[in-house]
């Protein structure tokens, strides 16, 4: 691991200061709260930042947990655990419990905090081992993984450039229910809504998301509405617990009857970033829900589909996930 | 951590963390630039160079790089070598300990991260009179591993399991305990020892 200058920042403003003020050097200097991908991928020597400023001071203001009439408020410094066992979480947004709960071991669930959670970088086995080309890792070095052993890479949303598969799971449930977070920065606050934090690779893969130099998750908001009590994450793995995803999908459904008034679905683990299937959505609005229409829903999402050598089971079982999903959804007694 | 001091370093250590980061920067951002950066820098937020951990109720206080895990801390510094290196990179559960309670990853951690908690290891869950906890006991007792690397990390994960209310029946254990391998597969009997242990840990 690279030597670096740990720090510790007392108050947000101090965090997001000591960010500023470096332009172009955004990889020297990285925040930490639950260390879990920092570390790890320090370790690796993908990531070599000169200072690490460690946010966890911070957490007593960033730790609030609200459910209102108005919807959910979860500080960004939550601990993904203490999301996922939240009494009103897992009844009022089951979702969002059960990505949590679905995601990663119970150790690290305790460390992770939901903003890093959200921010955590691509399981791709070229982009985490450093001596191979990896556009994302080393912008105009290639892809190894276009030809190499894709398996695990994605097929929604790719590029020339980078297949790799946003490997995360809360932030499925949080697309598809709206969620807005809370940045703050060297400027101050701006509300984002969730669904423009990722970016596709395109010709850019090194850059992920839009938020600018300094700024740092502070909330994460999800609107009240009739459909987050009937709402499901099904998340398909190579084992049954502690995998990343290979397919996964989060729905939440208003329902008249048999009739879908307005479903929600986002996609995991075969997307380049967490990826909102709003045709899906389109082609179930109005439609009774059944095996027929959720099958069509599904060849709807997944119309796009590139795959690539190894990866081309992701697409039948990217659509029996999201059948699959739809199908347990309508059937809960909410 | 073998790299010489510099000379002038002062008694708390703080020449010898500067050489550190500056001597890996050649080449990527000139020594000047970095310096003219650190007084912000050093106005808004402390530099630490002495770490002060409370490990099993005894605190230490350690002058550590920066990149020293909680984990080579307890090891390789305070000599706490029960907790346990597998995969260094958070996969196989070997370095769990507990953090207020809470287990975490020790690899993962920095142990600047750690100052403030109250840190358990597997050495710091018998009693002073060296009476074994009582998942030690079950674990014992069921025959909970062939080759014992993975069991300090599994005793630790397991105590923390049967306190968050997580071993009520087996799929639940087996779930909640995925974050600790073992590659003797003792996993039955492993399950079979936190269930004993459960019953057996009310008002510990």
């Amino acid at each position: 691991m690279q030597p670096f200058f740990y720090e510790r920042a007392d108050t947000l403003e101090a965090a997001t200061r000591a960010m500023s003020g470096r332009p172009g050097a955004a990889g020297d200097v990285q925040f930490i709260a639950g260390g879990t991908t920092l570390v790890d991928l320090m370790r690796l020597d993908v990531m070599r930042p000169d200072r690490v400023i460690d946010i966890n001071p911070l957490r007593g203001g960033l730790n609030q947990i609200e459910v209102t009439a108005q919807g959910l408020r979860l500080g960004a410094m939550v601990r993904m655990a203490e999301a996922a066992q939240h009494p009103h979480i897992v009844s009022d947004y089951p979702v969002i419990a059960q990505a949590l709960n679905l995601a990663a071991s119970q150790q690290i669930r305790n460390m992770a905090s939901l903003g890093g959670n959200l921010l955590q970088r691509t399981r791709c086995d070229y982009f985490r081992e450093a001596s191979f080309a990896c556009n994302k890792r080393e912008p105009g070095s290639g892809c190894a993984a276009l030809n190499g052993i894709n398996r695990q890479h994605a097929v929604l949303g790719t590029s020339d450039h980078c297949i790799a598969a946003y490997p995360g799971d809360l932030a499925q449930a949080l697309i598809a229910l709206d969620a807005v977070i809370e940045v703050t920065g060297p400027e101050g606050r701006r509300m984002l809504p969730l669904a423009d934090l990722h970016r596709l690779p395109r010709d850019t893969p090194h850059l992920e998301t839009n938020l600018r130099p300094g700024e740092i998750i502070t909330l994460i908001t999800v609107p009240a509405g009739v459909w987050t009590r009937r709402s499901r994450y099904v998340k398909i793995r190579d084992r049954d617990s502690y995998a990343f995803a290979l397919a996964s999908a989060a729905v939440a459904i208003d329902l008249d009857g048999e009739t879908v008034r307005q479903a929600r679905i986002a996609l995991g683990g075969v997307a380049a970033r967490p990826w909102r299937a709003r045709e899906a959505e389109a082609a179930l609005a109005g439609q009774a829900l059944d095996e027929a229409s959720a099958t069509k829903a599904a060849e709807r999402a997944f119309a796009e589909a590139s795959p690539r050598e190894h990866n081309g089971f992701k697409v039948a079982l990217g659509k029996a996930t999201l059948v699959r999903a739809l199908l347990e959804t309508r059937d809960m007694k909410v | 951590m073998d790299d010489p001091l510099p000379p002038g370093r002062d008694s708390a250590g703080f020449g010898r963390r500067r050489f550190l980061a500056g001597s890996a920067s050649v080449g990527v951002l000139p020594i000047a630039a970095r310096a003219a950066s650190e007084p912000s820098a050093a106005e808004t937020v402390r530099q630490r160079h002495f770490t002060k951990l409370t490990i099993n109720d005894q605190v230490y206080q350690l002058e550590l790089d920066d990149r020293v895990s909680l984990l080579d801390a307890l090891r390789d510094h305070v000599g706490l070598t029960g907790s346990k290196k597998g995969c260094d990179h958070g996969q196989c559960g070997a370095c769990t300990v507990l953090a207020d309670g809470d287990r975490i990853l020790s690899c993962l951690t920095f142990a600047a991260m750690a100052e403030g908690r109250k840190i358990t290891t597997i050495e710091g869950l018998a009693g002073p009179d060296g009476h074994l906890h009582p998942m030690q006991q079950a674990f014992i007792d069921h025959d909970a591993f062939q080759c014992g690397y993975c069991t300090p990390g599994q005793i630790m994960s397991a105590v923390a399991c049967v306190k968050e209310g997580h071993a009520k029946n087996d799929a639940e254990l087996r779930d909640s305990m995925s974050g600790n391998l073992c590659r003797c597969a003792a996993y039955p009997n492993i399950v079979a020892a936190i269930k004993q242990a459960r019953d057996q840990m009310h008002g510990i």
